[in-house]
């Protein structure tokens, strides 16, 4: 049903009947490493490059998922991907070995809830009886893609960001036991002229401000509807920028229930080498589907409002001197 | 009605203000002192090897650079190769990056990281892709360079 002008509600309230996260070294070494599934130590994950091995984490994933809720993976109506990597080759080659009818998705690092987003939508549609979605990212081949040769010394600012190394993946029905995803907000574009790729969090905030704002005039709900407000990866720099906006925008957002997963991954004092914290689609994915589901399912989390933040730039346009366009998707899970 | 997406370039300015408020700042002394010390210890390590060369292998304080430059280039190769490069350069900044040290680091890097797309179109074919601008402009620098020269030279001067 519509609400308001950018968002919607599940009536049939998909269930996640189980969820699955893989990891590589630095996030196995992080906090939330207990809630990670599987925990790679080599980024190559013995694949002779690092866009195999990231292929080879979301099929991991997505198998372990499935396994989890004892789905065959012939019953699943389609599984929905996103990466960060050209053409989304990780995603389009893990469906390949899947073998799931596909919907390959890209919104940078906001393709976790954009993925959730038509999952939950074709579930409650009724136009599937389950349905298989999840994002990747690796550090190394995200590092050579977007920036600089992995080995080259060039001196990151304190703004920047680390991709994390891993994959999540959520498996929804129509009817089971687990989360459920009860509305969603879809975002529009929000470009406040940052043309810094090191600076990420700065450019994403506004759209996820903008994204939470539009949530709950939709709804007509108040931050106090949620036990946890959490973006994808904005990072120390943007998540003090989101909570400074939503201030003085008359906003009440505690602090304690307003967080981002990319300081939630990664335990910054210890791993200095994350800067201003995690980035990438597996920052969302690792964070909501392994450690925020699991908080909801042993009843710490009642009412989850999830914002994956994503910046819609490419090398090409930063080095058109083209500005990084924000977005962010955000997904009421309630349980 | 809602601002539109394509805020105004005043919004932008005035936000560029409110991140840059937040934004931990480069810690510019800092790094300036860390390259200083860096940077000179690696060019002090060249004068050894280069006095090394002079004194253990008979060459002259002239052709003494070349064997000079090709052991750092190979020091700096290997650190790459073994991966450490990369967190010495986080710590030194330029002071890693501006020797030759820097210069072998940028080829052998790109070389490491297309090694996946094979020999000819990854290592061959994007080798230079740091270090193709370097060699680019150092060139058409010293053309203009050496122009000027060649003028003031004719003009009578020097």
């Amino acid at each position: 049903m519509v609400k308001g002008s950018q968002s919607f509600v599940f009536e049939s309230q998909p269930v996640i009947i189980s969820s699955a996260t893989v990891g590589g070294p630095l996030e196995a070494e992080g906090p939330l490493s207990g809630d990670i599934d599987i925990l790679h130590e080599d980024p190559y994950i013995g694949q002779d490059s690092f866009e195999k091995a990231e292929k080879l984490m979301l099929e991991e994933a997505a198998m372990k998922a499935l396994e989890k809720a004892g789905v065959n993976r012939d019953e699943v109506g389609v599984f929905i991907s996103g990466d960060l990597i050209n053409q989304i080759i990780s995603s389009s080659f893990a469906a390949r070995t899947i073998g799931i009818p596909y919907l390959g998705i890209y919104g940078a690092c906001s393709s976790s809830m954009e993925g959730l987003i038509i999952a939950a939508s074709l579930v409650d549609g009724q136009k599937v009886r389950y349905v298989l979605t999840g994002a990747s990212s690796h550090n190394n081949s995200a590092e050579r893609q977007y920036r600089y040769p992995n080995e080259y010394g060039a001196q990151k600012p304190p703004t920047s960001q680390w991709t994390v190394t891993g994959a999540g993946v959520c498996l929804l029905a129509s009817e089971g036991q687990g989360p459920k995803v009860t509305a969603a907000t879809i975002g529009r574009i929000v470009d406040m002229g940052i043309t810094d790729p090191f600076n990420m969090g700065a450019a994403m905030a506004p759209a996820a401000v903008d994204t939470i704002e539009t949530h709950f005039k939709d709804l007509g709900r108040g931050p106090d509807y949620y036990d946890l407000i959490v973006t994808g990866d904005l990072g120390a720099v943007g998540h003090k920028i989101a909570l400074d906006k939503f201030k003085e925008k008359g906003i009440n957002i505690n602090e304690n229930i307003f967080k981002d997963c990319g300081m939630m991954i990664y335990d910054r004092e210890k791993q200095p080498q994350v800067f201003a914290g995690a980035s990438g689609c597996a920052s969302s994915a690792v964070t909501i589907y392994g450690h925020l589901l699991n908080e909801m399912r042993k009843g710490n989390i009642k009412r989850l409002l999830a914002v994956a933040t994503g910046a819609l730039h490419s090398p090409l346009s930063y080095q058109q001197k083209e500005s990084i366009p924000g977005i962010a998707h955000a997904v009421a899970i309630e349980m | 009605m809602k601002s539109n997406s394509n805020n105004s370039n005043i919004e932008k300015q005035k936000y560029k203000e409110f991140a840059q408020q937040r934004e931990p700042k480069r810690p510019v002394l800092k790094n300036c002192i860390k390259a200083f010390i860096v940077g000179g210890s690696i060019c002090a390590f060249g004068q050894i090897i280069q006095y090394f060369y002079i004194n253990y292998f008979g060459y002259t304080e002239k052709n003494a650079g070349d064997p000079t430059a090709a052991t750092l280039i190979i020091i700096s190769i290997i650190l790459t190769g073994l991966g450490v490069y990369d967190d010495i350069a986080q710590w030194a900044g330029a002071g890693t990056a501006v020797p030759i040290t820097g210069f072998a680091n940028t080829i052998s890097s790109a070389a490491i990281e297309h090694r996946s797309e094979g020999y000819v179109l990854g290592v061959g074919g994007n080798m230079f892709k740091v270090a193709g601008p370097v060699i680019v402009f150092g060139t058409v620098s010293a053309f203009a360079v050496a122009i000027v020269k060649m003028l003031i030279n004719y003009l009578g001067g020097m």
